[in-house]
């Protein structure tokens, strides 16, 4: 907290926002240009959304100065934290916001898929909806194309809104480069070493789509965009099964 | 029997109290003195007399009797060869009192024994049942998948032998494995709990609803994903389950993976527009989260021979084809006694008589549900 040496370029010492992205349960939140909240033009149609409004952008840009009690006090702070992130759901979308936010996934600062076959793939924060007070933050997974809840209640408190629906597809859209390699590696329910029948049922079904998927895109010329090695890895999978139960696994999977 | 064990805490109750132990079961002391259960640990675990030893508090003894015992594991023990960690000691050595570092080897060691027969009770009758009471306590934790909607979870191993994954979470509602949210489980091995209780568990207490708790707040998010969804049931309204499905393949259609297929599939959206499947970094694994809307879909032995018609000679009869349960009609009666057998006799005796037949062995579930594949 007492270092405020902003990520910015701007010369201005951004106290407010330097304490709000440093303070806990804000690590979430990259730092709004000076430059960006000063254009009104960004700011469109907020005024109507944020109580307190013209107060609160001031106490944003550290500019405020209004004597008034606690109370008031709080309310103009509350306001101040809830502008910041509906101006924050703009801002990550632009080109310097997507940088910004882009470093912060390289850190991994909003934690790594909890799921075991994506080995720690970092997660990007989205929302389910834009509209404020909808819902809290989830995280994104680009191995798995997955939601997840955040692990500490702290960041699941987070307005889902302050982050938004679109960064996450807009982030990989413009880095294509950052997209992981999609894996065809899976959890195999089993028994005493026999796999679950309706499990493995229903694995070969979506194993099918997959195919019926990768199918499509090869007609369309386009990269599948999945792992390599894992093919072989199916492959010796498929013969090994074959060479058990041909006549049923034949059954289920059509000839590619 | 050792008494001290009446007056302090018992080495197995403070060992699940440890912090990080919380997902370990306390196994009976029963289970541990029948040596059956432990057929097979002694040449996985060094100091094994040791260890058991002090699993079961039991003071060390030194006589006659006991010596002859650790002259034939050392005789074990040389076949294992370079098994055997530095700590080990001589027979002869050991009859001194032993000192700190030894004490320190047995410690580990009997974690290690205790783990191994932990993973061995939890597929048990009483170990099950004793899991599946922690279960409903949530003391496993919730899947941190949004669409599982905080389904509890089971923590299982992707290994059976130590020191190859620590502890994951199973989550039967997508059938997926994740890290525990707390590192402090990073330490515990997954081979503790093992590969097959995980799925044991759900095939004992088939009759839990997996579903995970529906989130009934009215929140305007909800109500959006709801409507989404509910468009989404409505275009393969035409080929659901049928509703007199009570078992495909083994398992009730409801409680096959329940937090997948539509609804269920995150959707990429820029602006409200749908990412094409044909985009550079457009969605790809939809089809880890897929289900078929009918799940008879998922029955693929009666499908092969519906497809190839039924007057081939080989074909199998009804019984070995049929993995399908309907709730009533012909094709029922045989395999409704399959599924109602195990839910009575677990009715029958309240605590404890979780799994199957009067053999004890959770392997006999009837022959249902687990089929080589």
């Amino acid at each position: 907290m007492d270092d405020f040496n902003s990520e910015t370029d701007s010369d201005y010492t951004s106290y407010w926002r330097d304490w709000f992205i440093s303070s806990r349960g804000n690590e979430y939140f990259c730092e709004i240009d000076e430059e960006y909240l000063t254009d009104r033009f960004n700011l469109t149609g907020l005024n109507t959304e944020v109580q307190y409004y013209q107060y609160a952008l001031d106490l944003v840009t550290d500019v405020f100065d209004f004597d008034c009690d606690d109370e008031m006090r709080e309310q103009i702070e509350k306001s101040a934290r809830h502008l910041y992130g509906l101006v924050h759901a703009r801002y990550i979308v632009t080109t310097r916001g997507l940088a910004k936010m882009l470093e912060k996934f390289k850190k991994s600062d909003f934690g790594k898929c909890p799921r075991v076959m994506c080995e720690a793939q970092p997660l990007l924060p989205m929302g389910q909806s834009d509209v404020a007070n909808t819902s809290p933050v989830k995280l994104y997974c680009a191995r798995c194309e997955d939601l997840y809840n955040p692990k500490s209640s702290r960041h699941a408190v987070i307005d889902g809104a302050y982050f938004g629906t679109s960064f996450h597809n807009i982030l990989f859209q413009v880095y294509p480069a950052m997209q992981p390699p999609k894996s065809q590696r899976r959890y195999e329910p089993r028994v005493f070493g026999f796999r679950m029948h309706a499990a493995a049922a229903l694995s070969r079904w979506q194993t099918e789509q997959r195919e019926q998927m990768k199918d499509r895109l090869r007609t369309a010329r386009i990269e599948t965009g999945f792992e390599e090695e894992d093919e072989e890895l199916e492959e010796d999978e498929d013969d090994e099964s074959m060479e058990i139960a041909d006549g049923f696994e034949g059954a289920v999977v059509p000839a590619h | 029997m050792s008494s001290s064990s009446q007056v302090t805490e018992s080495w197995i109750s403070s060992f699940c109290g440890l912090l990080g132990h919380e997902y370990f079961a306390e196994v009976s002391e029963e289970f541990i003195e029948d040596d059956f259960n432990l057929t097979g640990l002694q040449s996985q675990v060094p100091m094994y007399k040791e260890a058991l030893e002090m699993i079961l508090d039991v003071e060390p003894e030194d006589d006659e009797e006991d010596e002859e015992e650790e002259e034939d594991e050392d005789e074990d023990d040389e076949i294992l060869g370079d098994d055997r960690p530095v700590g080990y000691r001589r027979t002869s050595d050991r009859r001194h009192l032993r000192i700190a570092s030894d004490l320190s080897v047995i410690e580990s060691s009997a974690e290690l024994l205790y783990g191994l027969i932990h993973q061995r009770y939890i597929t048990s009758r009483p170990g099950i049942q004793q899991m599946a009471e922690k279960y409903e306590l949530q003391h496993f934790g919730t899947c941190p998948r949004v669409h599982c909607n905080s389904c509890k979870v089971l923590p299982v191993g992707l290994n059976d032998s130590p020191g190859h994954e620590t502890v994951k979470l199973f989550c039967p509602s997508c059938l997926d494995v994740y890290t525990p949210p707390n590192s402090r489980f990073q330490t515990v091995d997954g081979a503790f709990f093992g590969t097959t209780f995980g799925s044991l568990f759900f095939m004992t207490f088939g009759d839990l609803d997996i579903g995970g708790t529906r989130p009934s707040s009215a929140g305007a998010a909800d109500a959006l994903l709801a409507i989404q969804a509910a468009n989404q049931e409505a275009k393969s309204r035409n080929n659901s389950t049928p509703a007199n499905i009570t078992s495909i393949n083994g398992v009730a259609p409801h409680n096959l993976a329940p937090g997948l297929g539509a609804g269920n599939i995150y959707e990429p959206r820029i602006y409200g527009f749908r990412v094409s499947e044909r985009a550079r970094s457009g969605p790809r694994m939809k089809w880890l989260r897929m289900r078929p809307a009918d799940m008879t879909e998922l029955d693929e032995t009666r499908r092969y021979w519906d497809e190839h018609g039924g007057e081939d000679g080989d074909r199998p009869d009804d019984d070995d084809m049929n993995m399908v349960d309907v709730a009533e009609g012909g094709k029922g009666v045989q395999v409704d006694r399959r599924k109602k057998v195990p839910s009575r006799r677990r009715r029958a005796n309240g605590s404890g008589n979780a799994v199957g037949g009067t053999g004890g062995s959770p392997m006999d579930t009837n022959g249902v549900l687990a089929t080589a594949e």
